[in-house]
């Protein structure tokens, strides 16, 4: 088995937890495991991306060849679409359509929809409103993960267990209120792909 | 040993924990920065009593080092490249001193400048210096070099340079831990003389660095980071190094390379088996990030003999990191890419947060300078560079940490008056402080503003050496007291804060403001802290 997943988003935005929960779910499931993060600079409100790539084989490049990709997880509209290169002919793109709008020329939310549903694999998710509805706005990051969940070759139960990992130190509630915004992510894909 | 997942910085880190050391010493600056910061925050440092914190620039943090590694214990140092820059001078003699306790010195280097001013590579300042080199191809053996450098080190009796990219400094992975091993006892070189670099010494060692050098050739040799493979393809043979190493095996499925293959991962470049792999093939195709440094020594100047591929015949771009896709087009395979990117896709730059203060001292500065026009304003390198871009377009130059001060001072002895000069506290002591004294003993007319954040803002807020203390650094270094001040940099004091700037501007000597408040980010990183403890 083998995922090569771009993580998409704005500074701040919390794809490093995504990759992180991602990250421990696999070292459980005795996976090999590579995953590049941005630092520094990008991360004042520029666009960042992380290449996580996971494989039941050693993997030898830290970055994914263009056209390789297996899965494009945006949480921002706009952001996914910078990717595209990257994204393989059956490779999907699953998105939040919340714009995170901090520059003066950012396209319409119309338009970039469109280009999205061009797309012959994509699921277009308003992950800031599920996440209010699940208990916590700022866990828009993990109904993310949740919806692009069966895109990724790891167990569910995996994918919660890297959740409590990740959580685990700052309290049972907030544990709880990830795993309900997973699950809520989760179901949104079943329901709609 | 357990199984760790973690970033080439933090392997490097746990590496030389691992591996014996006493103290490590740096100066924050992306993409190195978390190899200090991973030892800071390790408990097992804690218990061994690793020394472990910033220090003011490279330079000190080099010469620290040395100390160290002078009284016997083994140490690190670690920096970004241009970093290696300031620390140059030290570096450079510390081949000739040798050393005494095993010393490795980790530059990051950062090809296709993610976050730097120029893309130099580190590997020439270590060749430049004699000394080997370790560059890992992957996190497990960031790991395994900086456990093993510190024996190199005594062995060859050198300082070894750790060599890393930025891609692999913050890319995570598996890595597996070796046995703890003991510090080293406190014990002075058994030479007296070794570390005293007068002409007599300093010839004697020279010659010695001189004679070290087969030793060195030996250890590239024989050495397990150093790994040829046959292949049955000889019309082409590759010399991968570090990282360029996995470009190349990416776009082989099930690793089935046909090419010769040398993975170079020590140097000096281990003289036999490049030679074995230059007589086997026809021809030859050089793969490093970063410069043709290997690439040049093999060509030579006159480019005799069979083709040697790479950055400088166009095989490869000549500038920027490589990845998969660079590496299988120098193959002449072809590549299958996805879509192109829709041009409704806008750039996303980085900006300075809201709400920060440097935002303020920006607003404050640029309605007065209004009335000079634009191109007055020198600066370096800090988050406050980020003013440079729109909406603040006011930053006009910025060229290295320090040189705001100085360059102002240059412009305004070529009659640019007034130039300002921005500067951030960490920065000010990092390499401000000197070219403040140039111009205090000129009373060069220039208004120097040092935004003070009480941190180093944009490597992501580590400890600024000179926090609550700059008025009287200045006072110090004797910035008249008239012309010294302190103002808070808010929207509510935008008036009073023009007032003063104009005013300081107008002074035909010598000006110091200190705009001071705390980066939002750390101050709300501490409000949270306060906010768990008390709980
Ligand atoms: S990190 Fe701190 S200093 Fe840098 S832009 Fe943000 S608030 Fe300002």
């Amino acid at each position: 088995m083998k995922n090569d997943i771009i993580l998409a988003g704005v500074g701040g935005q919390g794809i490093l937890s995504i990759a992180a929960a991602i990250g421990l779910a696999a070292v459980k499931n005795n996976l090999h495991i590579k995953q590049s993060e941005v630092h520094g600079m990008s991360q004042r409100g520029g666009d960042v991306q992380s290449h996580l790539r996971i494989s039941d084989k050693p993997i030898a490049s830290d970055l994914i060849p263009k056209g390789k990709t297996d899965l494009i997880l945006s949480v921002e509209p706009m952001e996914g679409l910078r990717y595209l290169p990257f994204l393989s002919k059956d490779g999907w793109l699953v998105t939040n359509i919340t714009p995170f709008n901090n520059i003066p020329d950012y396209p319409g939310l119309d338009d970039i929809l469109k280009q999205i549903k061009l797309l012959p694999n994509h699921i277009a998710i308003d992950a800031d409103a599920i996440a209010k509805q699940a208990g916590s706005s700022r866990s828009s990051n993990i109904v993310m993960l949740g919806a692009a969940s069966p895109f990724i070759d790891i167990p569910f139960e995996r994918l919660e267990d890297g959740i409590r990992q990740l959580f685990g130190k700052k309290g049972e509630e907030l544990v709880n209120t990830n795993l309900k915004a997973l699950k809520a992510g989760r179901d949104f894909t079943e329901k709609n792909r | 040993m357990e199984k760790l997942l973690l970033l080439g910085d933090e392997a490097i880190a746990q590496g030389a924990i691992d591996g014996g050391l006493s103290g490590i010493y740096a100066y924050p600056g992306t993409p190195s920065t978390e190899i200090m910061e991973f030892v800071q925050g390790s408990k097992q440092a804690e218990e061994l009593n690793i020394h472990r914190t910033w220090s003011a620039n490279e330079k000190t943090a080099m010469e620290a080092a040395l100390g160290m590694s002078y009284a016997g214990k083994r140490s690190m140092v670690c920096f970004k490249h241009v970093g290696l820059n300031v620390a140059a001078d030290a570096f450079v003699n510390a081949s000739i001193t040798g050393v005494n306790g095993g010393l490795i010195v980790v530059s990051a280097d950062d090809p296709s400048m993610h976050s730097s001013q120029n893309e130099q590579d580190s590997r020439f300042y270590a060749k430049f210096s004699l000394i080997p080199i370790l560059e890992p191809s992957n996190q497990q053996e960031a790991y395994e070099m900086a456990y093993y450098g510190f024996e190199l080190s005594e062995k060859l009796n050198v300082p070894v340079m750790l060599r890393i990219t930025t891609r692999l400094a913050h890319s995570r992975a598996g890595v597996q831990r070796s046995q703890v091993k003991k510090q080293n006892q406190l014990h002075l070189p058994s030479d007296p003389r070794q570390f005293v670099l007068l002409p007599s010494i300093a010839r004697k060692n020279y010659k010695k660095l001189l004679g070290m050098q087969p030793a060195m050739d030996v250890e590239s040799e024989k050495s397990t980071f150093n790994t040829f493979v046959d292949g049955t393809d000889k019309k082409l043979g590759v010399i991968a190094a570090g990282l360029a190493y996995n470009y190349l095996m990416e776009n082989y499925v099930n690793g089935k390379n046909p090419h010769p293959t040398l993975k170079l991962c020590q140097y000096p470049l281990p003289h036999k088996q490049v030679a074995d792999l230059y007589n086997l093939c026809d021809s030859l195709l050089i793969l490093e990030d970063g410069a043709p440094v290997i690439e040049e020594m093999l060509k030579g100047f006159l480019n005799l003999g069979k083709p040697i591929h790479g950055r400088l015949d166009g095989t490869l771009p000549r500038d920027g990191e490589l990845n998969p896709n660079i590496v299988a087009k120098a193959l002449g395979m072809t590549i299958q890419e996805g879509q192109d990117i829709p041009d409704i896709v806008k750039n996303r730059p980085p900006s300075l947060c809201q709400g920060c203060g440097h935002r303020d001292v920006f607003e404050d500065l640029n309605e007065v300078l209004k009335a000079y026009g634009t191109g007055r304003v020198f600066s370096d390198i800090g988050c406050y560079t980020l003013a440079a871009l729109p909406p603040f377009n006011s930053v006009n130059s910025c060229v290295d940490m320090g040189a705001s001060i100085t360059m102002a001072i240059g412009a305004a002895d070529a009659g640019l008056i007034p130039a300002v000069s921005v500067i951030g506290d960490s920065t000010f002591t990092h390499s401000g402080m000197t070219g403040l004294l140039d111009a205090v003993n000129k009373n060069s007319p220039i208004t120097v503003i040092i935004s003070d954040n009480s941190t180093t803002g944009m490597t992501g807020g580590q400890t600024s050496a000179a926090t609550g203390r700059l008025f009287e650094i200045c006072q110090g270094i004797g910035v008249h007291p008239d012309h010294l001040k302190i103002i808070t940099p808010l929207k509510k004091n935008h008036e009073e804060n023009v007032r003063i700037i104009r005013e300081e501007l107008e002074y035909k000597g010598l000006s110091v403001l200190i705009p001071q408040r705390e980066c939002i980010q750390t101050f709300a990183r501490r409000k949270k802290a306060d906010k768990n403890e008390s709980n």
